[in-house]
């Protein structure tokens, strides 16, 4: 039996506490058969050994003591599940806004979200906050699980209603799809098969969306290629290669590189991959590349192909905050940007963005779990592009520079939706 | 096309990169097992044609099958890297921890000789091969995981970690573990064992052996586990689904002597890895973490 090359997608689930994030991860897994026997024979005797009756699906992701204890999800569990063609990375994101800086980590990384929401409640503070970082993020794709349906008996009108709530917001967030879904995650309903209580509804259940889906729909082929070297590496012989992951559009052997910051032109002369040489790769490879000319290239530099990104000091962005304490116009922090660390400075806070609004508002700093606009300046030169246009090269963290701790993520230029 | 085994690939060759650009000394934990075999694989591959900027430490509990011995050397020794092993006897020895006996469980035991190892060597980053696809606990860690000044991992307060922008600066005494194959399943990873045709020690593969049931495995009989009074010998064609100590890791039945047949036994397996074959997760619901908030790989 051979089996078949898989392609692999990311997805994060979002939502607010409560909704049944978890338990719809959980019968997701259970009902694919992904879960091995003894893992749900596990997870059936913790259910029994907390008193929450036979099977409680949470248990699958909520892995930590503490999550068990407190019936809640802290930080994000990553699964794993499979289909013949596809393999799916599952971030399962907790929905508490004091565990905000955790629901980012397993977006950012995300190709799709998986937005759980309950019928009964609709769109709550948390669920704005959510789909507001998901876009800030970039998602692009949104499944919609319309939960606890049978709470509400089913209702057409209870789900239309949010639906028609959620496309609103879906609409200013810039969503390029959403596919809503009425579903039960406790009982099953609409996850892998399609409900019998819902005659109504004739479209996918939850898994069928998500196979049907664009996996890698991040990979932009028309921005240019962008290759920041991480690492150089000395051929046998003399001579060097540069490595790095590529993103953005492909690179073959013989194309026209720019060299950034130092702007220099050169031509790749040689590029191997971890299978070998070979003439061109695609978006998400580790590669290393040689050059036609002489260089100094190192660690932080860029190598770049039209359309070129912007060499910079001083930059626009809005930054996701999670440090404890506020962040204050003239902040000192470390940046890091693709292999790039250096010293930074908060200049000024134009504006705070308003969950509610989705507009900018005033504000003198950036408190826990605010998202702000901001211009930083730089000790050393950035090569950008604007987050909209490239997910590496656009995006960077805010380090503290007693702690190490990383506490805020930043996203280069303004959000389409601000 | 470029499918999900290079895409995997390539993620953990960058974490490989972006560790040791990032820390002063790394070092790459390595028990002859599958996971930290392509490890050691892929960290190969990183730095090609250079040899690995950074040294392999064994943490040996002196328990270990003789073929993963064996295997260890030859492996670490074809890579060029230089080899340390850190053993769990010589923590016995000092008094450091408490002698279980010569066939009692050292697994736990292995934390106080992994940090004695890290402080006394300066490490500041240790590569490991575990995978979130294991264990409940291992699926809520960061691909760069954060350990305190005493090696203690706090599942409360880990770093934020987005998009791919590992960032591993730590104070003097704190380290990092990072794990490469964080987003690697078992089935990847025989699917990635049998791509690249690597070679691995001949436990993995079956053969006929003398075992006794005990606790529902079947345990390898020699130096480390002898038939108590009301057990039976078999002789039975068996093979190990992981490597760890030998009285701890228990054989599955198996026929499958050569790469494809594993990858096409794991692909329809429907008992988990350590569920099917390691006594160190049996003792509660939360062993792992409880192990890993410890120090524990």
């Amino acid at each position: 039996m051979k089996l078949a090359a898989k392609d692999l997608l990311r997805l994060a689930t979002v939502g607010s506490v409560d909704d049944g994030k978890s338990t719809l991860i959980g019968r997701l897994l259970v009902d694919t058969r992904q879960l091995f026997d003894d893992q749900l024979d596990a997870v059936v005797a913790a259910s029994e050994k907390r008193g929450v009756g036979d099977l409680d699906l949470s248990f699958v992701t909520d892995g930590l003591r503490a999550e068990r204890e407190q019936g809640i999800t802290i930080d994000v569990a990553y699964r794993y599940a499979s289909t013949p063609t596809r393999k799916f990375i599952i971030a399962d994101c907790p929905g508490h806004v004091q565990y905000t800086r955790n629901m980012a980590t397993g977006a950012s990384t995300a190709d799709l979200a998986l937005v759980v929401l309950n019928v009964a409640h609709g769109i709550k503070e948390q669920t704005r906050r959510h789909l507001c970082i998901a876009a800030l993020l970039g998602v692009r794709t949104i499944i919609v699980a319309v939960n606890k349906m049978d709470e509400v008996n089913w209702s057409e009108a209870a789900y239309l209603g949010v639906v028609d709530e959620l496309s609103t917001l879906a609409h200013e967030l810039g969503f390029e799809s959403m596919t809503p879904i009425p579903v039960s995650a406790l009982l099953g309903e609409n996850v892998v098969e399609r409900s019998s209580h819902l005659e109504w509804y004739d479209g996918p259940s939850v898994l069928q969306a998500l196979e049907a889906c664009d996996a890698g729909s991040w990979t932009h082929a028309s921005a240019g290629a962008r290759l920041p070297v991480q690492w150089v590496l000395r051929q046998n012989g003399g001579g060097r290669t540069y490595a790095g992951m590529l993103n953005g559009a492909a690179l073959h052997v013989g194309d026209q590189v720019t060299l950034l910051p130092a702007n220099v032109a050169t031509t790749i002369t040689s590029l191997t991959s971890g299978s070998g040489p070979r003439n061109a790769a695609t978006a998400g490879l580790s590669i290393d590349v040689g050059l036609a000319d002489e260089t100094d290239a190192g660690r932080g530099d860029l190598l770049a192909t039209a359309p070129l990104p912007t060499v910079t000091k001083e930059f626009i962005a809005t930054v996701c905050w999670f440090g404890e304490q506020p962040l204050r116009p003239s902040q000192r922090l470390r940046l890091k940007h693709t292999s790039k660390v250096t010293p930074v400075r908060l200049k000024e806070i134009s504006g705070v963005v308003d969950i509610e609004t989705l507009s900018i508002i005033e504000g003198a700093h950036l408190s826990t779990n605010a998202i702000g606009l901001v211009t930083l300046q730089t000790a050393d030169w950035l090569v950008v592009d604007d987050y909209l246009n490239n997910r590496v090269t656009g995006s960077f963290v805010l380090i503290d520079e007693v702690t190490n701790a990383t506490v805020a993520a930043g996203m280069v230029g303004r959000a389409a939706f601000l | 096309m470029t499918d999900h085994l290079d895409l995997l690939e390539s993620h953990a060759i960058f974490i490989l990169r972006e560790v040791v650009a990032e820390c002063e000394r790394p070092v790459l934990l390595f028990s002859g097992g599958k996971d930290s075999a392509v490890l050691l694989h892929l960290a190969a591959k990183a730095f090609a044609p250079q040899s690995l900027p950074f040294p392999v430490m064994h943490i040996d509990t002196g328990q270990n099958f003789d073929e993963v011995i064996e295997f260890r050397d030859h492996a670490v020794e074809r890579s060029g890297a230089r080899l340390i092993v850190a053993s769990v006897q010589d923590s016995i020895d000092q008094g450091k921890v408490a002698d279980p006996g010569p066939l009692g469980p050292r697994n736990r035991l292995q934390t106080v000789t992994l940090l004695d190892a890290i402080a006394t060597n300066g490490f500041d980053a240790a590569f490991g091969g575990a995978r979130r696809d294991e264990d409940k606990a291992r699926a809520k860690e960061r691909i760069l995981s954060f350990r305190d000044a005493f090696g203690q991992w706090d599942p409360r307060q880990q770093r934020p970690e987005l998009w791919q922008l590992y960032q591993g600066k730590v104070n003097p005494g704190e380290h990092l573990r990072a794990f490469p194959l964080s987003d690697w399943t078992e089935l990847d990873i025989w699917q990635y064992i049998e791509r690249e045709q690597m070679e691995l020690p001949q436990i993995y593969f079956a053969h006929e052996r003398d075992v006794v049931l005990r606790d529902g495995m079947y345990l390898a009989v020699g130096r480390f586990v002898e038939p108590l009074a009301h057990e039976t010998v078999e002789r039975l064609v068996v093979r190990f689904r992981t490597v760890g100590d030998a009285n701890l890791t228990g054989a599955v039945i198996s026929s499958a002597t050569t790469l494809t047949a594993i990858v096409n036994e794991i692909s329809l397996a429907n008992v988990s890895e350590r569920g099917a074959t390691r006594g160190d997760d049996k003792f509660s619901e939360t062993a792992m973490e409880d192990r890993k908030r410890e120090g524990y790989f």
